[in-house]
């Protein structure tokens, strides 16, 4: 809770990979996909989201250690003929960057909300609150279901299929910014007595001054808990809508897209355009829960101690 | 008396409450038919001159102000019509009534599925936190709370369907028609189509209701009754189930009710890998073609389902823990 005792920089980084394997493990596996994944373009052997650079004749061919396979592709191909190692690399990508854009809208709604009724308390405080509890109670991805169903019956599939990534953060982003406001709101609740904020409003600082310079520095630690299982929860809402058909389109997979398109080959045998891009979305889920636990563990000296 | 008075008080809100709510769903239903749906285009098709469609949608009433419109639609939904389909040419309500048994009975197996194993394992693991079986539920807990319910279903398919051939891996299998509920819970073959699709959906479920037991138990335990009652020498076994477990039912009611959203959201999901021809598959089915009454109408449908089942809840709460009524007609 408070600042004594908490270390910072290189040596509390490594204290925490030694009391946390498990954690440290999580965020290794988590960098290495993450890197592989931004360094897509210059790592797949073939551009997923140009169609001319493959063939439907090379479509459904198996990973390199069965038998039947190409050289050329070593986890084999789609139903499309796509190199499945390069749609991974592409598709992870993109199943990262909405996750990470998507939670950095709910950040963006949901702190700067949080804080205010944190702070502000009586009216401000129920309205938020209330507002909060609503939506969440809605189930928040029946709601980007049902935004993205609408899209689509509205606009039909092209214009969908043009505007996936923005309108999948959008819809995801706006869906669960209430997680935010009540993590925000908690600690802010706690900050708002404490000595350090009553001085600065003595010394006659603006309450925005406050809430920003004083409260948020200090509420930082929740916030970067409930992002790390944010993100893993918005990868696999955007992976969910893709499988339903209402995020990427199969001209641009992401991983949900190419586990969509892979499972009607599974019937005819082509099991591994499905299983493995799902084995990758689980890992990637994993690790970042993984990673959220040890994070909430270690950054809370009560939960620590038990 | 006096607390009577307070608990019909506390009725009465609840239900207008839910009335409220179901006329805004049917309002932005009404929006989104009026928007995105065009009668018109639906009943005659593209090829009809200018004139006549003029014609008909004056004979209709559809250039008649929207207030009229809307009061003619919610009139329309009092009665139970929600519209036609442009896919089947039936009332959409028909059409998702009909689908209704077969997404309810998912829901029943997985809920049986849900109860039977979150509630021992809940139990378990507050009772015996430290424990290798504890911390291995816990675990596993965390990994299916990992695993999208859709790649589970295929990893179910891919092992009991395809390689091991033991249990069929789509649609519901041979139904029998009582009345007007078509139920696949009377023929074997029927549950046998259940098996995988019900496990799948309790499968996201399931370690949600496993931290919640474990969380309500957990609290309840650390209580003065129970200490009280265990100084008194009743067995531990009784301690927790008859005392801390029935207290920790009251936030599991609770909590485990107002997931009726993300568990349509799932049974969503759950149908579109097993071809589960219920109300999900069938709203996917008409936002691809479009249908956008059969949308509307499954919308209001859910919204319906959410209302009951949060005013269900809100009761049974009341009914557990009579403190509830008074806070909540203060």
């Amino acid at each position: 809770m408070s600042a004594e005792g908490v270390q910072t920089g290189p040596r509390a980084l490594l204290a925490f990979a030694g009391e946390r394997p498990g954690g440290a493990l999580a965020a290794i596996v988590l960098g290495a996909i993450a890197l592989a994944a931004a360094f897509a373009p210059l790592l797949a052997p073939q551009n997923s989201f140009d169609l001319t650079s493959f063939d439907v004749l090379d479509a459904g061919l198996p990973p390199s250690w069965l038998e039947g396979s190409d050289p050329r592709f070593l986890l084999g191909t789609d139903a499309q003929g796509r190199d499945l190692l390069s749609a991974i690399l592409y598709g992870t990508r993109i199943s990262l960057v909405v996750g990470v854009l998507a939670v950095a809208i709910q950040t963006a709604i949901g702190v700067p909300l949080g804080l205010l009724a944190g702070y502000a308390g009586g009216r401000v405080d129920t309205i938020v609150t209330r507002a909060a509890d609503i939506q969440l109670s809605l189930s928040t991805l029946m709601i980007a279901i049902i935004a993205l169903a609408l899209f689509r019956a509205g606009l039909g599939g092209e214009s969908l299929t043009r505007f996936a990534v923005p309108l999948l953060v959008v819809v995801i982003g706006l869906a669960e910014w209430p997680y935010f406001a009540r993590t925000a709101r908690a600690a802010t609740q706690v900050e708002a007595v404490k000595d350090y904020v009553r001085a600065a409003r003595a010394l006659g600082g603006s309450s925005l001054g406050i809430m920003w310079r004083h409260i948020l520095p200090n509420i930082l630690s929740p916030l970067i808990v409930v992002a790390t299982t944010q993100v893993a929860g918005a990868i696999m809402a955007e992976a969910a809508l893709s499988f339903l058909g209402l995020g990427m389109p199969v001209t641009k997979p992401s991983l949900g897209t190419l586990i969509r398109s892979g499972y009607d080959l599974m019937f005819a045998g082509a099991w591994w355009v499905t299983v493995i891009p799902g084995l990758v979305l689980i890992g990637l889920l994993v690790s970042v829960n993984v990673l959220g636990d040890a994070l909430r563990d270690g950054l809370d000296p009560r939960r620590g101690a038990r | 008396m006096k607390a009577l008075a307070a608990g019909f008080t506390f009725f009465a809100r609840r239900l207008t409450q839910a009335a409220l709510v179901m006329l805004a769903i049917l309002i932005i239903a009404f929006a989104v038919h009026a928007a995105l749906g065009d009668p018109l285009r639906e009943i005659m098709g593209e090829a009809v001159p200018v004139a006549e469609r003029e014609e008909l949608r004056h004979k209709l009433g559809l250039d008649a102000p929207w207030p009229v419109q809307l009061a003619r639609y919610l009139g329309g939904a009092v009665k139970g019509d929600l519209g036609t389909s442009t896919i089947y040419k039936r009332p959409t309500l028909e059409i998702i009534l009909a689908k209704f048994p077969a997404s309810l009975e998912l829901v029943l197996g997985a809920s049986l599925i849900v109860l039977l194993l979150s509630l021992p394992a809940g139990v378990y693991c507050a009772v015996r936190p430290r424990s290798v079986g504890a911390k291995l539920i816990m675990s596993l807990s965390v990994l299916g709370i990992s695993v999208p319910v859709f790649l589970t279903g295929i990893f179910l398919i891919t092992i009991f369907a395809v390689w091991l051939g033991w249990l069929p891996a789509f649609g519901r299998g041979e139904t029998v028609r009582l009345g007007f509920w078509e139920t696949g819970l009377l023929t074997r073959d029927g549950l046998r189509h259940l098996v995988l699709p019900a496990l799948t959906l309790s499968s996201i479920m399931l370690p949600l209701f496993i931290r919640l037991v474990r969380g309500a138990m957990l609290d309840e335990l650390g209580h003065d009754y129970v200490r009280t009652a265990r100084a008194k020498g009743a067995s531990p076994l009784r301690v927790w189930l008859s005392h801390a477990l029935r207290n920790a039912l009251l936030p599991l009611v609770a909590v485990g009710g107002l997931q009726t959203g993300t568990l349509v959201a799932y049974t969503l999901l759950t149908e579109t890998v097993f071809q589960w021809p219920g109300m999900g598959f069938l709203f996917l089915e008409a936002v691809t073609r479009a249908d956008i009454p059969l949308v509307t109408t499954y919308l209001v449908f859910v919204g319906l389902l959410f209302v009951i089942t949060n005013t269900i809840v809100d009761i049974v709460s009341l009914m557990l823990d009579p403190r509830i009524s008074l806070e909540g007609t203060r």
